[in-house]
């Protein structure tokens, strides 16, 4: 099929970018969209023209590199995708597909597609963990976990941190994000020990980032490729409140 | 050169308790005064950096990725080995290091897959300590399944997500270093060459992959823990920007690479569908414990059935040959990946394979469903189903999934001793990125449980030793050695950017990964791997004449990033075949069509090729050197691997 | 800050605050209704002034009034606050967005449903609230209390005003719909066996008050003469 791309090209952080038209014939349905992309990168470099840089890297929806605002979705028109798991199955003949980064104020763009999410990183560093030193643990079995917490701690913890959340909240927060991350060892007894000061952290984290507040739209969810209910956002809601009343920060 | 590969004396359930205790310790005061690189922050990266920085040295962690999380250690799908036997079925230390070592056909140091075995209960112990949701019964205990190679079920796993929970375990531990300031993080930084001063690993020379710029970096220490090289065959599971540069430039700075030719080449993945393929999509192995391999009985039936005159389900129950219950009783669709794999080829060979390209195999669920009902088996293959359909539009809970065989995982790397210090001091290699513990082949849910052992329980000790034995004193990054090794990379740098040819990256590249599927891939012949070292090489000196790599060093430039990658590849693969060429017998992941048995098994030759072959480098387009460590099996027979 | 002021001024905090003061202008409205159902009394207003003498002068209400002030003030100011945030948090939009296929519109829209309510309120304080409260409202003859029905007979024969409180009415039903059960969830309040009623009672609670409101305008313009 052909189709008509419409691409946010920019050079560095500091220089302005735009959207840049490129038509690309010739591709086929089962094509994944980042190879409809390499199709179009081996094209302009043939051309000698600078190849559209994006993020990508297992190309099978785990690893989270991957990013994209097509046609004014995060991850495009599929629910429950990446857009490394995105087929071109999905467009028809004639389409035009607008490409965009992700937009945030505290995910700048590196260039072209890619942007900057280290601020993730940062949330996770103020707690995102149980402190625990390896070596000197009880055996596994010493902690035994009702199956029903630890299928929602699991679900909570397949969050593979792309971001998609923050580039579909109309306030760019990423309070999904978070609140995964705080639920999954809020709900396990190995993070609770710790669990008070983690979520007073990792929320002021966030907001140091400049991320915005949660509205409770919805749309984070709904475009969650590993489908991240908001019921950690409730979660973190309540542990961040309980916290706040009840730890010994000061 | 001698290869003293420094295990320790004594009876083997005991050597690395009694090494432990004979290693030097650095004082914990004194650790601060160290300094460690750590490249790379898959599973073993992420836990050496985090556990090093727990012991108190300052450790610094490099990635090419946006973030240590994004690792190709996450896309790991099925499981983690572990002697925990929690589910009373016989298994034991000694029963996980019988099978790993028979499972690598008998290629692999007794000493190191023993300690893999004791230390794989403590891995279990310290993710749950973490927080790693591994699957439970409702009993609140862990769950266990079984895996390809093993009769016990000794797997612990995280739905179909394992590698990622695992790694995100790591990367927890790891963030927690970084708020302490005990690990300094360079995300989006790819190593690029290795800085040696007195014959010892003292730095490395990296490249800012945002801004292009060469920098320096010095430690007492390095750890290279930087995957593996089964992008070499351009088609593979691994990630996209999997490579094996760091390994290789470190190589060709005088560390031995060992056993290359052993790949693994995985039975469970999605078929290629297209020449536009950029990569391949690994079904995990845990799908053989319901599902069933077949292909139709006949050539005729095969044809007509591709032609699409037929569907799958007019072919009768008897006309249906599953060919792996049917050769191997015992083990039936269980036996190792590399026999899973090689009989998907023959029966392929043969003309009754399945799918548009005649490369593909059934792997048929409904039996299990039959059994089981639908929701039992989406509880335990949801996600891997949902994959499935995504890529192929196909319902596979309605028809039988199509596989075929693809590059996975390489066993080789680059060689360690029993410390895992590579023949250069102070440079360590942990993970995929070692060849030590897997042999010629290595079994499912094997990888993960090596990774996390050398990260988190074996570099911690022997690190140190090396450490107690190095002074303190810090080498500047302006020493000549890291001028030198800059001045290095930018040549290179310069050299790729002022070729302008006209063919593209990915075109060399793909063009390379043809060669070594086509010639050393699942089955080799002396004749095809002497054609593919010509060709390889015809490539290569194509390549540095007309290469086209657009832009500038000063930018983030994902061409020039993989031009360096693929130079790299090209020697890499050349040495491939070396080894392919030089190792005149069939073990494990290496089949040489030359040497089989009349059942199309692989016939090993242990009297002359019981050792592991390190190659030296010897300069560019130089013929390696050999040097063979021996290897010694004192507590297991060497027998015929058999899964009848 | 010490940590409550920093509690507040955090995103959660704030959202909290938000949910407080929603839902207790959510019983404010359940209040104000109930008085005013007397409106509906066919006893040319008598009820109606006797209730509104009795909220005036009531030592009780009149405190609650400030508490309500303050509710109201701390639920704008808030919404103030998070809106410039929210806008920071993404200087550049999208050239292509279609955020109808993610979440819902009263949900992205609360603040400019916030501002036409606010706008709205002004308007209602000075038809009705200021008048009763500062002006010279005319006597009912032979009893202690103003004529408030009056005035109220007198505002709704006017279309703009009809027509105001329905559109304001309407409003506020999409900002019901979508800040009943948010407060919840802001406050962590859901469960999977009661969330779902929390939800399904926020959309009838938001129809059935605003409803109850805009009968009010429409009443008089329609049913009631002078």
């Amino acid at each position: 099929m052909d189709l008509t791309l419409k691409i946010w090209r920019q050079k560095d952080k500091n220089s302005a970018g735009q959207l840049v038209t490129y038509p690309l014939n010739g591709i086929s349905p089962d094509m994944s969209f980042l190879e409809m992309l390499d199709v179009l990168n081996e094209e302009l470099l043939v051309k000698g023209e600078e190849p559209v840089a994006f993020d990508h890297d297992c190309r099978e929806g785990i690893c989270g590199m991957c990013s994209l605002f097509i046609n004014g979705r995060a991850h495009g028109p599929e629910r429950g995708t990446t857009t490394c798991q995105l087929h071109m199955r999905h467009f028809k003949h004639g389409d035009t597909i607008t490409i965009e980064p992700w937009r945030a104020a505290a995910f700048p763009v590196h260039k072209d597609l890619i942007v900057d999410r280290s601020a993730f990183d940062r949330i996770q560093q103020a707690g995102g963990y149980v402190s625990v030193n390896t070596g000197g643990v009880p055996d596994a079995n010493e902690i035994p976990i009702p199956k029903t917490i630890a299928d929602k701690a699991f679900d909570a913890a397949t969050c593979i941190g792309c971001g998609a959340c923050v580039a579909a909240c109309k306030n760019a927060s990423a309070m999904l994000f978070v609140s995964a991350k705080v639920s999954q060892l809020a709900m396990l007894p190995q993070g609770k020990v710790e669990a008070k000061t983690r979520v007073e952290n990792m929320v002021a984290q966030m907001d140091v980032e400049g991320f915005g507040a949660c509205s409770n739209t919805g749309a984070c969810a709904a475009e969650c490729p590993v489908g991240i209910s908001l019921d950690n956002i409730a979660m973190m809601n309540r542990e961040y409140l309980g916290a706040k009343a009840s730890s010994e920060n000061v | 050169m001698i290869l003293d590969s420094k295990i320790p004396e004594g009876a083997l359930a005991e050597k690395w308790d009694k090494h432990k205790f004979n290693v030097k310790l650095v004082n914990p005061a004194n650790k601060r005064k160290y300094d460690i690189i750590v490249v790379g922050t898959g599973l073993a990266g992420a836990s050496a950096a985090a556990t090093l920085g727990e012991l108190g040295y300052n450790v610094k962690a490099f990635c090419f990725q946006d973030s240590p999380r994004r690792a190709h250690s996450i896309a790991a799908q099925g499981g983690i080995n572990a002697a925990k036997n929690y589910q009373n079925d016989g298994d034991s230390i000694f029963r996980l290091f019988y099978d790993t070592i028979k499972g690598g056909d008998y290629r692999a140091r007794e000493a190191n897959v023993y300690r893999l075995a004791q230390v794989s209960v403590n891995i279990i112990d310290q993710c749950v300590a973490q927080g790693v949701p591994f699957a439970r019964e409702y009993g609140g205990l862990l769950a266990n399944r079984s895996f390809g190679g093993a009769q016990v079920s000794r797997t612990f796993y995280a739905r179909g997500q394992t590698g990622q929970q695992l790694l995100l375990g790591a990367y927890s531990a790891l963030n927690r270093q970084i708020a302490y300031g005990k690990v300094k993080m360079y995300p989006r930084t790819e190593m690029l060459d290795l800085v040696m001063v007195d014959g010892k690993a003292r730095g490395i020379v990296v490249r800012n992959l945002i801004t292009g710029k060469i920098e320096s970096h010095s430690a007492h220490a390095v750890v290279l823990a930087t995957g593996g090289y089964g992008n070499v065959f351009f088609l593979s599971t691994n990630a996209m920007g999997s490579n094996a540069t760091a390994a290789w430039r470190a190589h060709k700075k005088g560390a031995l690479f060992a056993n290359p030719c052993f790949t693994q080449i995985h039975p469970t993945c999605i078929p290629v569908s297209g020449d536009y393929q950029s990569k391949l999509t690994l079904m995990s192995e845990s799908l053989r414990n319901d599902g069933r391999v077949w292909v139709p009985k006949t050539v005729e039936l095969a044809q007509r059935l591709r032609k699409g005159e037929i569907k799958i389900n007019d072919i009768k129950e008897e006309d249906r040959d599953y060919y792996l219950e049917r050769k191997y009783p015992a083990f039936g669709n269980l036996v190792p990946r590399d026999v899973a794999s090689r009989n998907a080829k023959l029966v392929c060979d043969e003309g009754r394979g399945v799918g548009a390209s005649g490369l593909a195999v059934f792997l048929d669920f409904a039996d299990a469903i039959k059994r089981e009902g639908q929701p039992a088996i989406a509880a335990k293959y949801g996600n891997l189903f949902e994959m499935y359909a995504k890529i192929t539009d196909e319902n596979p809970y309605e028809s039988p999934m199509r596989i075929y065989p693809a590059v996975h995982y390489t066993m080789g790397g680059l060689w360690v001793d029993y410390n895992l210090m590579t023949n250069i001091p102070g440079l360590y290699a942990t993970g995929e990125c070692n060849f030590s513990d897997h042999g010629a082949n290595r079994l499912g849910a094997s990888a993960l449980m090596q990774g996390l052992a050398d990260g988190y329980f074996v570099i911690p000790y022997t690190i140190g030793d090396y450490l107690a034995q190095t002074p303190y004193a810090k080498v500047s990054t302006e020493h000549p050695a890291f001028k030198e090794a800059e001045q290095n990379v930018k040549a290179i740098t310069d050299r790729l950017l002022s070729i302008k040819g006209n063919r593209t990256v990915d075109d060399f590249h793909k063009a390379l990964g043809q060669i070594m599927w086509d010639y050393c891939g699942m089955a080799r012949n002396a004749e095809g791997l002497q054609f593919a070292k010509q060709e390889i090489r015809k490539l290569r000196d194509e390549f540095w004449q007309n290469v086209k790599v657009t832009g500038v060093n000063e930018e983030l430039n994902q061409t020039l990033e993989k031009a360096h990658r693929v130079a790299d590849f090209l020697e890499l693969g050349e040495l491939m075949v070396d080894d392919a060429l030089n190792r005149n017998e069939s073990c494990g992941g290496h089949f040489r069509e030359e040497y089989q048995t009349p059942e199309n098994e692989a016939l090993r030759d242990d009297e002359n090729y019981a050792y592991v072959a390190a190659w030296e480098y010897t300069g560019p387009g130089n013929q390696a050197i050999l040097h063979k460590e021996d290897l010694k099996f004192e507590n297991v027979k060497l027998t015929q691997r058999s899964y009848k | 800050m010490n940590w409550f002021t920093k509690t507040f001024s955090s995103t959660i905090g704030r959202k909290i605050i938000m949910s407080v003061t929603g839902l207790f202008l959510c019983s404010f409205l359940v209040v104000h209704l109930v008085g005013n159902l007397t409106l509906f009394y066919r006893d040319g207003g008598e009820a109606f002034n006797i209730y509104s003498h009795f909220m005036a002068n009531n030592p009780v209400i009149r405190t609650m009034e400030i508490v309500l002030v303050l509710g109201f003030l701390f639920h704008i100011y808030d919404a103030i606050v998070l809106t410039r945030r929210n806008k920071a948090a993404r200087p550049v939009g999208y050239a292509e967005n279609h955020p109808q296929e993610n979440s819902t519109w009263s949900s992205r829209n609360m603040g400019l449903l916030g501002t036409i309510i606010l706008v709205f309120l002004l308007v209602h304080l000075w038809n009705f609230f200021v008048p009763a409260r500062f002006g010279e409202l005319e006597g009912v003859p032979n009893a202690e209390y103003t004529n408030l029905y009056a005035e109220v007979v007198k505002a709704f024969k006017n279309p703009i005003y009809v027509g105001l409180y329905v559109i304001s009415m309407i409003a506020l039903a999409y900002h019901l719909i979508h800040g009943f059960q948010s407060a919840f969830q802001s406050l962590g309040l859901t469960h999977k066996k009661y969330t779902p009623f929390i939800k399904t009672f926020g959309v009838a609670f938001s129809v059935l008050i605003s409803l109850g409101f805009a009968l009010i305008p429409l009443y008089f313009f329609f049913f009631v003469n002078l």
